[in-house]
């Protein structure tokens, strides 16, 4: 459904993406792992035509990303951001449906799809009303899932959805979102360096270092048979974290 | 450089705050001015007095500019009567010409389409005064006296530094020192004299304050000043125009002394009475002239004002803000040009305010024109930086999301950016107004009216009240606008953006 082929991107004459190979098949949920500055953003970025590639192909479902492409792709993709980058200047709703209004979807439509994604994401629909400041953490990441969701993407792409939490709240929205791509049976890409939360969703993990793909797979088989001593070295480091 | 500061200061000193023209039919009324003195205002008022007792109607635009502003928006056809000496005119305006003669003058003025009357009746030259115990301290009774006394401190009127028969010759003829001198503004020499802060001034013949301080004129040994006879200048063609204007105005022919006017000038700048009042009462004396002054109550006058100011102010932010918006945006989406935009609107911020509104008369005459041109050019820097400022600081992250959404570029910028923006490019814009409100008040040097006006005046007669009359309605208009727009704010700002984050 998405792939990267030898794709290369550098930022400022940092090489930020190496050459890099990347596979996601529809309906799967694949975590991209690794330290700060692996290039797991810039994979999704890629993906988005958010970036371009300096070389190598992006492509969706077959089709290459490129400025024709682009504005297709992007409709069948739900984006979220760590910090939900919702629009201040709007409440809730008017962030969910900007997209669809823009579309010219009926007030009906537009309504029917509000309902289903405030039980799906469990949003107070009183809530809608609000502005993102008057939103927790947890509720403006559930309005940016929503926003996400309204054009009933293909694929859910995610950038450290719950990076910006605190644990009791993360607790219960890491819950909801993997019921979501379950029942929703969307393609989903997210991005973590939580090794736990990489585990709690992942159908397979990948594991990214200085903008390549060191291992892919079960963190099982990373931890018995690790391709490099770095992998050994960043799951010991998380493990602490796994056990509590 | 000098000058420009202090004529600005002078006007933002006394307030921190502009009108549009009063509707007029060009072929009817008859366009009076006055230079920035006394002297000046009440020949204009004299005039005006009897161009309206021959059935015109008279706009006197009083204190309008200095010499070669008047002249040249006689020739251009922005004015058409105002009151001149022959010397200056001899002297100064068509110097290259090297006139001898009256005759001579005549006819240099007729070919650039201006007419002149005879001589009002009184001289009114410039002479060099100095307090009487600081000249008789020193025994200097000559002006050739001063070459043995370089130590004292010259204080020369702004227009007298930079006249080519002012201090530059005055001091070449006599071979006086004087690298100290420094301009400053007539009306203030007087006070800085007095009060010590200089010791030689150049004053008119005629200036009622030459018998109120008592000062001591210095001989003209070398007989350097040339005769400065006062006489109306007019437009060659009022008559066909106007007929009866140029008779009116030759009835004024020989009707002055130097004694009359000197005390003209008394009672309007040391007993406080209007020039219109003192004009009044010349012309029922001298002609028999009655029921031609008009005096406009002070709510009148406030009203006048205040729609001036208003026209001024809301004329270039209008502009400003059409402008200025747009190229925020092109900067912030074309950043190289971007820097070139705000190092544009930057560099207009740097040109003195008084220099600006002078470089535009010769594209856009006097009056409000200039005055609007400069409002507009000044507003733009707080406006485009502000603008450019608030697109800019829009986290990445939200731009981001707005791509991903594959917004188009207009929705984005209409939706989303602009939105973003507004409370930045809002504080922008409430800057330029006050600003401009402030800036307007420079209008009445170049003739535009508003709350400068009085300013100017008061200024000119050392009359606070006069001063308060112009600066406190402006400190009150800035107020008020700064409160409307605060309510504009209310509803330009997305109320998303005026919440305070939920603790």
């Amino acid at each position: 459904m998405l792939r990267l082929e030898s794709v290369t991107k550098s930022y400022a004459g940092r090489r930020v993406i190496d050459d890099l190979d990347l596979l996601v098949r529809a309906g799967e949920t694949a975590v991209l792992i690794g330290p700060s500055g692996c290039g797991k953003s810039t994979a999704l970025r890629l993906l988005l035509g958010l970036a371009v590639p300096d070389s190598g192909r992006v492509l969706f479902d077959g089709i290459p990303v490129t400025r024709e492409t682009v504005s297709e792709v992007r409709r069948r993709v739900g984006y979220v951001i760590q910090d939900g980058g919702l629009f201040a200047h709007m409440t809730a709703r008017e962030n969910v449906t900007l997209k669809a209004r823009t579309l010219k979807w009926s007030t009906a439509r537009i309504a029917v799809r509000l309902e289903e994604l405030c039980e799906l994401t469990n949003f107070p629909s009183d809530g809608l009303d609000r502005y993102p400041v008057e939103l927790s953490g947890g509720q403006r990441q559930r309005v940016a899932l929503m926003r996400g969701l309204m054009l009933d993407p293909d694929v859910l792409l995610l950038d450290e959805p719950l990076g910006a939490l605190d644990p009791m709240i993360r607790f219960s929205l890491q819950e909801d979102l993997r019921h979501i791509f379950k029942t929703l049976g969307k393609t989903v890409t997210l991005v973590t360096h939580d090794l736990s939360e990489a585990v709690f969703f992942g159908d397979r993990i990948v594991l990214m270092r200085e903008g390549r793909v060191i291992q892919q797979g079960s963190l099982e088989s990373m931890t018995r048979e690790p391709a490099d001593p770095f992998v050994t070295e960043f799951v010991n480091a998380q493990r602490g974290h796994l056990l509590s | 450089m000098g000058r420009r500061l202090l004529q600005i200061q002078r006007v933002l000193v006394a307030t921190l705050i502009a009108s549009p023209l009063a509707a007029q039919d060009p072929a009817s009324t008859i366009v009076i001015a006055s230079k920035s003195f006394t002297e000046a205002v009440i020949l204009g008022e004299i005039a005006a007095g009897v161009v309206r007792n021959a059935g015109y109607v008279a706009d006197h635009r009083r204190e309008l500019g200095g010499t070669r502003v008047l002249f040249n928006a006689l020739m251009s056809g922005d004015i058409d009567v105002y009151g001149e000496y022959t010397g200056t005119i001899i002297q100064e305006i068509l110097a290259e010409l090297d006139l001898q003669t009256e005759d001579e003058l005549r006819a240099a003025l007729r070919e650039r389409g201006i007419l002149m009357t005879k001589p009002l009746g009184f001289n009114n030259s410039y002479a060099i005064g100095m307090r009487p115990e600081t000249a008789a301290r020193l025994g200097v009774s000559t002006i050739s006296d001063l070459r043995g006394h370089p130590e004292l401190r010259i204080g020369m009127s702004n227009e007298f530094m930079d006249r080519g028969d002012g201090w530059p010759s005055l001091r070449r003829a006599y071979g006086l020192a004087g690298d100290n001198a420094r301009g400053l503004d007539h009306d203030l020499a007087y006070r800085a004299l007095d009060g010590g802060d200089i010791d030689v001034m150049d004053v008119y013949t005629t200036d009622a304050e030459i018998s109120y301080y008592g000062l001591r004129l210095l001989e003209d040994d070398l007989s350097f000043f040339r005769t400065y006879d006062a006489v109306y200048l007019y437009r060659a063609d009022l008559e066909t125009r106007a007929p009866g204007v140029a008779a009116a105005l030759r009835r004024l022919e020989d009707t002055m002394s130097e004694a009359s006017i000197s005390l003209m000038n008394a009672q309007v700048k040391l007993d406080g009475e209007a020039e219109t009042a003192v004009a009044g009462v010349f012309l029922r004396e001298a002609l028999s002239i009655t029921g031609v002054v008009r005096e406009v109550s002070f709510g009148g006058r406030l009203w006048l004002r205040t729609k001036e100011h208003l026209f001024l102010v809301s004329i270039s932010m209008t502009l400003g803000i059409i402008v200025a918006i747009p190229l925020g945006i092109v900067a912030f989406r074309n950043p190289r040009l971007g820097q070139g935009i705000l190092g544009a609107v930057g560099m207009i911020q740097t040109v003195p305010a008084l220099a600006l509104l002078v470089f535009m008369i010769p594209v856009l005459g006097i009056y409000a024109p200039p005055a609007i041109a400069a409002l507009f050019l000044y507003s733009l820097l707080p406006m485009v930086r502000n603008t450019h400022t608030g697109l800019v600081s829009i986290p990445p992250s939200i731009e981001e999301s707005a791509e991903a959404l594959d917004l188009s570029s207009w929705a984005r910028l209409l939706q989303v950016e602009l939105p973003l923006a507004s409370p930045s490019i809002m504080a922008g814009v409430k800057t330029a107004v006050v600003i401009n409100i402030g800036f307007a008040t420079l209008g009445a040097l170049i003739g535009a009216g508003g709350y400068g006006q009085p300013i100017l005046t008061g200024i000119r007669l050392d009359d606070t009240s006069l001063i308060l009359e112009g600066a406190v309605p402006a400190a009150l208009l800035a107020l008020l606008v700064q409160y409307l727009f605060g309510l504009i704010e209310r509803v330009v700002v997305p109320k998303g953006l005026r919440l305070k984050r939920a603790a």
